[in-house]
Parts: C-alpha cells; structure tokens; sequence
C-alpha cells in the first residue's frame, strides 16, 4: 500500500519530501551531536573540576569551567608521587604481562580450533564456549581461589582470571579463518613441524588480529579493578584503577568523619584531589585511544557476528 | 573403545595441536570448570577449617532462608527490571545513533562524533563512579549547584531511592551506546550500496530508505543482541552497581541486585551457604534461561539462534 502511494507522488509533494528529508538530517545532526556532547560532559566536568580551587568548590559545587583556576590538587599529587607511581607500575606490569601471556594462549588456541583437519576442534570449541553460559558463580569462584588456589594478595589474582576471554577468541578465530589453509599445506609438504607453521607463518600474518586482541587485553587489565578489590590485601600491590578507587573512598570517608566532627577541613583540596588523581589515572588512555580506534572498532564489529 | 581409539590416533597425528592448546584448555579448566564444583556449597553449612567439601549438609535450607527472608525476590525483580530497562534504552539508543551516524555526509563531524560518543567504553567504572558522585553529590555535585544557584534547595540524590533507576540507566547507555553503535554501523554499512541507489531511482525517499533497507539490514544484529543480554537477565552488571551506587544501605531497595547482594554478603555475612545458593540460582537459572530461549529461536527461525 506504502508504494503505491509513492508512485503517485506528484511534483510539489516531491519538493514537501526533500524537505522532511532536509528537516531529518538536521535531526540527524542535532543528535548525534547532542550525543557527543553528553558523552564528553563528563570529562568536561572531571577537568574543570580537578583545575577548581577547594574554596570555590566548596561554595558553588563542581562546575564545567574552573570557577577560580588552581592548580593545587596536582601540586599534592606530584609532591608525593611515590602512591600513585607505586600503582602505575603495577598496572603497567600486570598489563604488560597479561597481555603477552593472553595474546600467546588465544592465538593458539584460535590458530588450533580453526585448523579443519583437527577432529577435535568442535569439543574443545564447545568446552570454552560452554563458560560463557554456565558458571560457578562469585561465591564458589572467591573460596576456590583462596582456599585452593592460595591467590589472596597474589599478583597472580590480578593476571589470571583475564588471561582468557572466549569472546576474544572468538575473534581471533575469525582472523585465523582468513588465512588460506594451502598456506599451511604447502609449508607441511615443504616439512615444516607444526610449531613452526605456527611461529613463521601464521603469526606474522595475524598482525592486526594481534593488535585488536591486543588491545581488548590491555584495556581490560588496565581498566580492572574488581580482581584488586576481592583479593588484595596489601596497598603497595593495588593497580592504578583500586588505588584511585581506595583514595576516593578515603577522602569521602575522611571529609565525612571530619565534619561530623566539627574538624574544618579547609586545609586538605579532597574535592579537586579526587578529581585530579582520575585524571591522572584516565589521562593515558583518553590520549592514546585516538590512535588505536580502529582496531577497537574492528574488533566490536567482528566480534558481533556469530561465530 | 572404539572412541579411545579413534582419541589415540588423532593425538597421535596431532600431538604439536594438543600441546597448542594445552595451555588454555588447563587455565580454563582449573579457573572455570573446578570453581563449579564448588556451587555444592549453596547445599551445605560452609566452615572454612572443613573446606568444600567437608562442611555437613543442610539441604535447602540455605534457598528457604534467603527467599523466606525477602531477599530473594527483591534481588531478583530488582536484576531482571535492571537489565530490561537498560537492554531497551542502551539498544534503542545505539539503533538510533547508529542510523544517524551513517546518514551524516559531513566527513569530519562523522568521525569527531563517533570518536567521542565510543570514548566511554574506555573509562573503568571506577572513573564512572567519580563522575557520577561530582554530579549528584549532595554538597558540591554539578546539579546540586546549578540548583542553588537558580535559587532552588539542594536535591539529596543519595538519599532518594526513585532517582536511581533513571540514573543508572543514564549511566549504562552513555557506557554502552557508542560500543553497541559501532554493531549496528557495522551491520547497515554491510548493505551494498548499489540497493539503496536502485531504491533511490526508483523514487524512494529517505524515510522510506530506512524503514525498508536500513532496518532491515540490522535486524538480525538487533536479534543476537537482544538474545545475549536475555542470557544475562539474572547477571546484575557487578562493576556498574557498585561503583554507581556504592555501599548505600540507604538504596539497597532500589538497586541491589543479585551480584551487589553476593558480593557485600561475602564480605560481612559469615553464613556463606545462603550467600551460594544467590549465586546457584542464578548461574542455573541464568542456564535454564538462555537454553529455553535459543531453543525457541531455533523453532521460529534457525538463522537467529545463537548456537
């Protein structure tokens, strides 16, 4: 029915249409950039915030432009470096080691269940794919880990759970799929073993795959927290993220208990420090996602097709 | 017999392929599949000098108590209301964005929105948290000065129940619609163009474009992502509650969900067997759900199954 009425469009309601059409892109553009801008409000927000002096704040609450500039909450931050140097390092090494180490178990695992000569490869598919709709739960996890796997205040807690994720391999495979297997029958005739195969060919062609799942791995070990929070106990072994959630905790806590108690606080910027130690433990990743965009949205995109 | 046999000479043939994917196949056994066994927990009185296992059985007695006690319930409505008010926003959201975003011509706006609107996904939540609390805090959050300023009476957000839901569904769609967009461009740029050319000669207009190619194009995507989150309708996202909300015994009715509840309970409450039987009945439930689910799928129309 629609179409024939569009059949019988006549001249001037042509010209009515391309104005809607005009109308919708504004649309189009008007929320899209509406989008936009609550999506960096936020981080507006976080930075006035953290360039506020804590009079001010204190008086007008937080605003989008610095009421009154100061740059005293960086100042606190950078005399003492030793806390939040401490985490960094160990975000970056625990980052740095469970991305190598995750990036080495999913590309083998994928070049492996990928292989169509591997009778198995559907069960073990199966076996993986399994966890992500059945498991133990935090509970059983949380005693398992500690009681049997003695991994409170481990850094190991911190590595391991992430180190493989079913999602990324599912990826991965997909890159693994788009090598012609000729490749690897020619370099068996040719007798290489298969450890081989693997380490000069595969692998040098599945660079991008390496970067997007590379990528995924980092994010998430740098972004983590939950892991820190359920399993350690001791402060010089928290990465960027607990530290920076610990010390929001702190100063809340603190501000409360000293008002309640009559003590004025004026002395200690807690308002403007939260927010500067945020930006501290959010300024790297906001800088170097332009640069690795792509290979975020490459990986998004593959990995909602159904494998 | 037989299928040993057949086992024996593909590991044989397949040794180098078995010790690929050894490495995955025994970190995921003993940090996922072991863990499982520990889910008996929710069916026995847990001491830790017993173990798992050697704690003594108390039946249901574990499930009588966390329903009888109301907790039960109200988790559970509190999740799966939760997860259909944010899978319905956060997609419909990401549809939107994601139709408009592919009708911008203008190149550079294109790019610079799409930038900014997928920046999110790459903020820990614990930042999340920071930004949540400089907005809606009592004494100096963002609204709250607009509010004073404009001459009203600060709004105790923390201290108000109702304001919650809407809050945490704001904060869910800013994380997710840009990640979920990226799906949904994705799916409409797979349309070749050359169709939506003919419909263009063929005197369709925009809308009508849209409504008959463009919708089309993503419904698939919109299925499977519907599917997935259905999957998850009893798996309160942990990391978002907590670090939106907090410990704020103040706002448990209204946003405690099945994870908030375990997590806090593992931490305080000593009796650990009420605490896995919230975590049994979800992880089974949860099973149960998506099996049912992707099996009537599968009856409508195989293509949109997930497995």
């Amino acid at each position: 029915m629609a179409n024939d009425k569009d059949l019988a469009v006549s001249a001037p309601k042509k010209i009515k249409l391309s104005a809607s059409s005009k109308t919708f892109y504004v649309i189009c553009y008007v929320c899209v950039g509406l989008m936009a801008l609550i999506c960096l409000i936020p981080f507006i927000l976080l930075i006035s915030g953290s360039f506020t002096s804590e009079q001010w704040i204190r008086f007008h609450g937080y605003g989008l432009i610095p009421g009154e500039f100061s740059v005293e909450a960086y100042n606190i931050i950078f005399k003492t470096p030793q806390r939040i140097v401490r985490a960094y390092g160990v975000s970056i090494m625990i980052t740095v080691i469970g991305t190598i180490c995750g990036l080495f178990l999913t590309t083998l695992t994928a070049y492996v269940i990928a292989r169509k000569d591997f009778k198995y490869r559907n069960w073990f598919s199966f076996f993986f794919y399994f966890t992500t709709l059945f498991n133990g739960g935090m509970v059983s996890t949380y005693i398992y880990y500690i009681q049997y796997l003695h991994l409170k205040d481990s850094y190991l807690a911190l590595i391991l759970p992430s180190m493989f994720n079913v999602f990324y391999l599912l990826i991965m495979r997909t890159f693994v799929a788009a090598i012609p297997d000729a490749l690897i029958e020619s370099a068996k005739l040719d007798g290489a073993g298969e450890w081989r195969i693997f380490f000069t060919i595969i692998l040098p062609l599945l660079k991008s795959g390496l970067a997007t799942i590379g990528l995924f791995l980092a994010l998430g070990y740098w972004n983590d927290w939950y892991n820190a929070m359920l399993y350690m106990n001791t402060e010089t072994k928290y990465p960027l993220q607990y530290m920076l959630y610990s010390i929001q905790q702190q100063t809340q806590a603190l501000a409360s208990i000293a008002s309640q108690a009559g003590i004025s606080v004026q002395n200690l910027p807690s308002s403007s420090l939260k927010l500067a130690m945020a930006v501290v433990a959010t300024g790297p990743i906001v800088i170097l996602y332009p640069f690795v965009q792509k290979y975020f949205v490459a990986g998004i995109t593959i990995g909602s097709v159904k494998g | 017999m037989q299928g040993f046999r057949n086992f024996a000479d593909e590991f044989k043939r397949h040794k180098a392929l078995f010790a690929m994917i050894a490495p995955a196949f025994i970190l995921v056994l003993i940090l996922q599949y072991l863990p499982m066994t520990g889910m008996v927990l929710a069916f026995k009185n847990y001491r830790y000098d017993q173990g798992v296992f050697g704690s003594a059985w108390n039946g249901i007695a574990n499930f009588r108590y966390l329903f009888a006690s109301g907790t039960g319930w109200l988790i559970t409505r509190n999740t799966i209301l939760y997860n259909l008010l944010n899978l319905i926003t956060s997609q419909l959201l990401a549809v939107f964005i994601a139709i408009f975003i592919t009708e911008i011509n203008n190149m550079i706006f294109k790019k610079i929105s799409q930038t900014v609107i997928l920046l999110p996904y790459f903020i820990s939540w614990v930042v999340v948290g920071v930004f949540v609390y400089s907005i809606f805090n009592y004494e100096t959050g963002l609204i709250n000065g607009l509010i004073t300023k404009a001459g009203g009476d600060p709004v105790n957000f923390y201290g108000m129940p109702g304001a919650w839901p809407v809050i945490i569904c704001l904060f869910n769609s800013w994380k997710w619609t840009g990640y979920n967009s990226v799906i949904y461009i994705a799916a409409i740029m797979g349309v070749d163009s050359a169709i939506h050319e003919a419909a263009a000669i063929d005197g369709a207009n925009m809308f009508q474009r849209i409504r008959h190619i463009t919708l089309p194009s993503i419904r698939p995507t919109l299925v499977t992502m519907i599917l997935l989150q259905v999957g998850r309708i009893l798996r309160g996202d942990f990391e978002m509650f907590y670090q939106i909300v907090g410990n704020n015994g103040q706002l448990y009715n209204a946003t405690d969900v099945i994870d908030t509840y375990v997590f806090r309970s593992l931490l305080t409450n000593p009796d650990i067997g009420v605490t896995a039987a919230a975590t049994f009945y979800q992880s089974v439930l949860c099973f149960a759900i998506i099996m049912i689910v992707n099996a009537i799928v599968k009856r409508i129309d195989a293509d949109y199954a997930l497995f």
